[in-house]
């Protein structure tokens, strides 16, 4: 199922929660929406769900308007957050709920109803625990509980809010990797909630970047991290190192001298963004200088916190250092970026 | 360095007090019990066994007090219900949706816990009484309101009223609306949500706010005696029938039906009690995390 968000607007009370968002979703795509707290992702997601109204704008399933309808109508399958299992049901009781509630005409057969939760128990690798109640369950096994509630109902759409949020590292993971190869097989169109950019770059087709109510990128990993399109998606994005600079005529001017560096970004007061990683160290010529203010080891190399101000206000950026390069607290270094972004 | 010399016996919780001031506290308590509620009620049960079996019977079997147990009964009977109704429905209200006034109408819910019964009774003396435009109006039509049955459900209703809600409100508030949101989801109606998702997770609650809205209702002397008007065998609930019974230096008979009204209260108690051991379980196993 196609779904297209046109111009959608949201405002609780005087407050805008997203402005004039729009997104084109593929059929069977895995769609990340990454942002932090307050950026308006949950929100985006509910309104798909059809859990708030937008105040103005259209949600399009295929070619249906479906901005009015109701949730119930809507036929999408919803992860909440914390699961919002019904405690007082069992695993059995809590899938087949949405078959249960159907009218007459429309409800399965009991021993339909059967097979169908029975065969979803056990494409979520919960066979044996249909009996069980949601407080006897651990916290991946709730989640993965709550998502054969929502396929239950053989939903058009499945809409899942921060799916990993509520577990732990290593139970995370594994579920990442469950939920890609879910996907993969029952071929739904999925949105997914996160804040977690690991997350997202790895699992998603493509990634929703959004802040302050706006979408601030959308693509595949691999744009989002080389290709960041905007300052928010690079330093929000992956690590990040950013100097204040002057564009003139192409060239990027650092504290009054070039650097060599040359640009498409018109004229003025602009910062240079680049991953600490991307760097070379140089020995003569143009460059960025600074004083190396603390060093610490992380992996196969180290990160230098350095002072690119050089006593006239601080500038503080971090570098990665090759293991073999001498170096120490206080010591001069320049570098300059070989891959960077003007903003 | 740790102090070696501390025997395991004399180590304590941090947040725990010495052992003279914990027996003193709760010899404080047991103290205040007995003098204040076991020793009442002791004398209350002891007088009617003083007076025997027979006494007991016939008071009991008197056409006043049965009559009087009757009202009480059907009082609560048709009070409980309706506050049991009223309290979801404002539970809900306060605990899901957000609504100008809200605060005003969580602080109105505890109006009769903070006036006097008396007033509570009086404003619907005021409201249907003899010399109002209403009061004759109704009575006229068959259908006294003040000295009769709708007179005293009316005040039992306003006097029980925040029991059930108060009881529902910390706990929804607490829930919060994920719950309906799935059911809804999944393709619930309302009704289907509030019957399979909302009200059994209120259950407990809400059996436990019943109990409470009961004993008060059965027990409540003010209000009910402001517009009961006092007409034995017709208007008197059990506790004015124990009060008049009194007054006509009826002891034993006062103490007997004081204590069949006893007796209800320590049923209540009881089930209360089972209850929060039921509830307090189901709470702490099902709680979402």
């Amino acid at each position: 199922m196609d779904i297209r968000i046109d111009k959608i607007r949201k405002e609780f009370g005087d407050f805008p929660a997203l402005h004039d968002v729009s997104l084109n979703i593929r059929s069977g795509e895995l769609i990340a929406l990454l942002g932090p707290s307050g950026s308006g992702k949950t929100t985006l997601l509910r309104l798909v769900a059809g859990l708030e109204y937008p105040t103005q704008g259209r949600i399009l399933f295929g070619e249906e308007d479906a901005s009015w309808k109701s949730v119930q109508e809507r036929n999408v399958g919803f992860v909440f957050q914390h699961y919002a299992l019904f405690k007082h049901m069992t695993v059995f009781d809590n899938v087949a709920f949405g078959l249960r509630v159907r009218g007459s005409e429309t409800r399965p057969p009991k021993a339909e109803i059967r097979r169908r939760v029975e065969e979803l128990i056990d494409m979520v690798q919960l066979s044996g625990m249909e009996g069980r109640y949601p407080g006897q369950l651990s916290g991946g096994q709730r989640q993965r509980v709550a998502l054969a509630r929502a396929m239950a109902i053989e939903p058009r759409v499945l809409l899942l809010d921060e799916p990993f949020g509520a577990l732990d590292a290593k139970v995370r993971k594994d579920l990442r990797k469950w939920l890609r190869e879910f996907h993969d097989r029952t071929g739904h169109t999925t949105l997914f909630v996160t804040h977690d950019q690991e997350e997202a770059l790895e699992l998603a087709d493509r990634v929703v970047v959004m802040s302050q109510g706006k979408i601030e990128q959308v693509g595949s990993a691999d744009d989002i991290y080389d290709r960041p399109q905007s300052a928010f998606v690079f330093s929000f994005v992956g690590d990040s190192a950013r100097l204040p600079v002057t564009i003139t005529d192409g060239d990027v001017i650092f504290r009054g001298s070039g650097t060599g560096l040359r640009t498409k970004a018109a004229n003025g007061a602009r910062h240079i963004f680049f991953r600490p990683g991307d760097i070379q160290l140089k020995s003569e010529g143009p460059a960025f200088e600074g004083r190396i203010l603390s060093m610490r080891r992380l992996a196969g190399a180290r990160i230098a916190e350095i002072d690119a101000g050089l006593g006239e206000g601080a500038e503080r950026v971090e570098i990665e250092l090759p293991l073999g390069v001498p170096a120490e607290q206080g010591s001069l270094i320049r570098f300059l970026p070989h891959r960077f972004a003007i903003f | 360095m740790v102090d070696q010399s501390a025997t395991p016996s004399r180590r304590r919780n941090p947040v725990s007090e010495p052992v003279l001031v914990r027996w003193l506290l709760i010899g404080i308590c047991a103290l205040f019990l007995a003098l204040f509620l076991v020793l009442p009620l002791g004398t209350v049960i002891g007088r009617v066994f003083a007076a025997g079996w027979d006494s007991f019977a016939e008071t009991l079997t008197d056409s006043d007090t049965k009559s009087a147990i009757w009202l009480t009964l059907s009082v609560a009977a048709l009070a409980v219900p309706f506050n049991l109704v009223f309290g979801i429905a404002t539970a809900w209200a306060i605990a899901k949706f957000e609504f100008k006034g809200k605060t005003f109408l969580t602080t109105l819910i505890d109006l009769p816990f903070s006036v006097s019964p008396v007033i509570s009774g009086l404003v619907y003396v005021l409201l249907f009484g003899a010399d109002t435009w209403l009061g004759p109006q109704l009575k006229s039509m068959g259908f006294p309101i003040i000295f009769a049955f709708p007179g005293i459900f009316l005040a039992t209703v306003f006097v029980t009223f925040p029991f059930i809600a108060r009881e529902l409100i910390p706990l929804m508030q607490a829930q919060g609306t994920a719950d309906e949101e799935a059911a809804i989801s999944l393709g619930a109606s309302g009704w289907q949500t509030f019957v399979r998702v909302t009200l059994p997770n209120i259950k407990w609650a809400l059996l436990y706010g019943v109990l409470l809205c009961n004993a008060r209702a059965m027990g409540e002397f003010g209000a009910v005696s402001v517009v009961s008007g006092h007409v034995r065998g017709k208007t008197l609930t059990m506790p004015l029938q124990i009060e008049a019974l009194y007054n006509d230096y009826a002891t034993d008979s006062a103490f007997a039906v004081a204590s069949l009204l006893a007796a209800l209260a320590l049923v209540t108690l009881i089930l209360r009690t089972l209850l929060e051991m039921k509830f307090g379980a189901e709470v702490g196993n099902g709680r979402h995390k």
